[in-house]
């Protein structure tokens, strides 16, 4: 992954709550077996209305979406992220998100900047005619208006958007740790590992004639 | 030697940690892991493309589900007849080549154990209490019915569970859902659960794992505590517990994957030192009372649009949060319903009796009680899809497929089906469906869809009588 540390751009002022991945990128764009190509199908359902957001020229190509409470509840499709990345949105901003989003957006290069209602009310408003930006180094969103608002995110996860870590390898790093844990599971819990195969198990003569 | 008192959750985490960070993130160790075809294959292609192996390829089990059409899908050779949707085949076909290169359990179409992988885990005895067990899939939190740390993953994460046996995480925060009293003449474990999300909202749950409690949590079978834990993520929480207890033990003695003889009993012994201790504290109490849950559905396009049946489509005005003043007209646009109209008035064409939520042998039986010497109504498509082929065989050795097909419904093959219309089942665009699944999202059931979450008891009232209906009514006399 490319280290992140600004996005800075025009940003979707859309605002609307509990939007969630089925409305991101709808379930028959699931039958891929790759990641790329799914900017297509993003908002399928949305972009079907005349005077959508997402198809109104003043924010084309926009990096940023701002939205409401609630931002990618529903299913654990990553599919929804990689839908956001491949058009190009690199940071939504929102009250609240769905856990598995968040994560699933943090793991594409996406960031999920959390602010207060009351900030992102006035952000729907600054970004009809001004830039917005975000900046992982200072923890702020800035206007071209003279709006600033601090946010937080997770320290390890921070640092991961900002120097581009592939999480994978740094959990392999750690595999003396986690052979030591998997002594202690066998010892403690053996009946984690000793599981029966379905090959053992497998129900006879049951094939479904 | 630590004292403090623990929750449920706070046990099965510390048995868990590998590692913790200073920030308090932690390494969680990942006792199970289950792979169907949808969210799996970029985590495979990221493990070719890493030279990366499966660390513990025994720790996982693999079964497609989502995209298997639920028609007869055996030839007479008793192999599987083609998937008319070339990209279905093609994630199938995927899942089948994947698992055998990275020497994965898999269950293919063709078995009897195949359905819907969170029908099969617990089925097949699987799932354990005092694991943590994940999958790519949101509602992987069904499985926490039986004490175990379940919880829906990402395909990145799917790739890095598959490359290392552990999940990065930080602590939750901790919700106690309290439903205390008796059920009511006709109320099901489904209406505890959209009771309760209409209470907490579908976001209420963000951040937290919730541990469900209480005397009508005590008293549900398993299956009904599957459909309760199921439906947690509809509350935003990540994860539902139930603590184990003798009902759990009793319905995983015996199981094929469970253990067996003397790990079974060093696993119960294990198993009864988990449930919260008294005096341990969660940082959100939220109580219900089982006398004020009435049969419920939902009336629009997100699971918290919760009302009884004997309700009516609640006027958007009458929201105090401006935002869902304007979520809730656009609901009842999208739904074709207008403010003030009885729930029972409302006609509906379709009726979907399956899904990951209500598609286990106890959802059939209570649907079929309903079904029973009556004919679906003229005019609605009423389908039963079991949850898995083992849910399949024991309906058909009851009878229950002869009851659904006398009344006029389609006995389907094992699948999610119409829960997410991924494969063939769909409901057309702007009609109704009274469907026993988990999410009433705009175009969940296919472009345009109307969907009403329901009981399977309810949604079989539904089909015979052609509207949403109060089974109440239907109960009892013929
Ligand atoms: S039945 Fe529905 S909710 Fe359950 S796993 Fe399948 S698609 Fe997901």
């Amino acid at each position: 992954m490319n280290p992140i540390t600004t996005v800075s751009g025009t940003a979707y002022p859309w605002g609307a709550k509990n939007i969630d991945t089925d409305i991101i990128i709808p379930a028959h764009w699931l039958k891929t077996i790759t990641r790329a190509g799914l900017g297509r199908g993003a908002f399928e359902t949305v972009r079907a209305q005349a005077g959508n957001i997402f198809d109104d020229p003043r924010y084309a190509g926009a990096p940023i979406l701002i939205a409401g409470d609630n931002f990618g509840c529903g299913s654990s499709r990553e599919h929804a992220a990689w839908a956001l990345a491949d058009m190009g949105i690199r940071a939504v901003i929102a009250p609240s998100f769905s856990d598995i989003f968040s994560s699933n957006a943090f793991k594409n290069g996406i960031i999920p900047v959390v602010l207060p209602q009351a900030a992102v009310d006035r952000l729907l408003e600054a970004a009809k005619d001004a830039p917005v930006t975000i900046d992982l180094e200072t923890m702020t969103v800035t206007t071209g208006y003279q709006d600033r608002f601090p946010f937080t995110l997770d320290p390890f996860r921070r640092q991961c958007l900002m120097e581009g870590l592939d999480e994978i390898g740094l959990t392999l790093a750690q595999d003396t740790a986690i052979s030591k844990f998997e002594g202690g599971l066998r010892e403690q819990r053996p009946w984690i590992e000793e599981r029966r195969g379905y090959a053992d198990v497998a129900v006879e003569g049951a094939r479904r004639t | 030697m630590n004292t403090r008192p623990q929750t449920l959750y706070e046990k099965i985490w510390a048995s868990h940690v590998v590692e913790r960070r200073d920030d308090g993130t932690c390494l969680i160790y990942i006792d199970r892991h289950l792979v169907h075809e949808v969210t799996s294959p970029q985590a495979f292609e990221g493990l070719r493309a890493g030279g990366r192996r499966v660390r513990r390829p025994e720790l996982t089990l693999a079964v497609p589900d989502h995209n298997l059409p639920t028609t007869p899908r055996l030839g007479p050779d008793g192999r599987l007849l083609p998937i008319a949707d070339p990209e279905s085949a093609q994630q199938l076909d995927a899942l089948r080549r994947n698992t055998a290169e990275f020497g994965i359990d898999y269950i293919d179409a063709t078995a009897a154990e195949q359905g819907i992988v969170h029908v099969v885990g617990p089925e097949l005895g699987f799932t354990l209490p005092g694991t943590t067990l994940v999958c790519g899939d949101s509602h992987t939190s069904a499985h926490g019915a039986l004490g175990a740390l379940a919880f829906g993953i990402g395909t990145s994460e799917v790739e890095h569970v598959l490359a290392t046996q552990t999940l990065l995480l930080s602590p939750s925060k901790t919700m106690e859902i309290r439903v205390d009293g008796t059920l009511g003449y006709g109320v099901s474990a489904k209406d505890v659960i959209l009771a309760i999300i209409g209470k907490i909202g579908a976001a209420g749950g963000t951040g937290y794992v919730v541990e469900y409690t209480g005397e009508v949590i005590r008293g549900l079978s398993i299956e009904g505590r599957l459909t309760i834990a199921n439906m947690s993520i509809e509350g935003g929480a990540r994860a539902g517990l139930i603590a184990p207890d003798d009902t759990t033990f009793a319905y995983l003695k015996g199981r094929p994957m469970a253990p067996s003889g003397e790990n079974w009993d060093r696993a119960v012994a294990w198993w009864k030192t988990l449930p919260t201790d008294a005096g341990a504290a969660y940082d959100r109490t939220v109580t219900l009372h089982a006398g004020d849950i009435a049969p419920s559905l939902t009336w629009g396009t997100s699971p918290e649009d919760v009302v009884p049946i004997t309700g009516a489509v609640p006027d958007p005005e009458s929201f105090a949060d401006p935002a869902k003043r304007i979520a809730a007209q656009k609901s009842l646009d999208y739904m074709g319903l207008s403010a003030g109209t009885r729930m029972q008035d409302v006609p509906v064409q379709h009726v979907f009796i399956g899904s990951c939520t209500n598609s286990r042998i106890e959802d059939l039986r209570a649907a079929a009680a309903v079904a029973d010497g009556r004919r679906v109504a003229d005019g609605v498509r009423a389908m039963v899809v079991p949850g898995s082929g083992l849910v399949k065989r024991q309906a058909e050795a009851e009878g229950l497929d002869r009851v659904f097909v006398s009344a006029g419904f389609e006995w389907r093959e094992p699948g999610c089906s119409m829960c997410l219309a991924m494969n063939p089942d769909k409901v057309p665009p702007g009609e109704r469906c009274a469907s026993t699944s988990n999410r009433n999202f705009v175009g969940r059931q296919g472009p345009g869809a109307r969907t009403h979450l329901v009981s399977p008891a309810m949604a079989a009232a539904a089909a015979v009588t052609g509207r949403l209906a109060d089974v109440r009514d239907l109960m009892g006399a013929k």
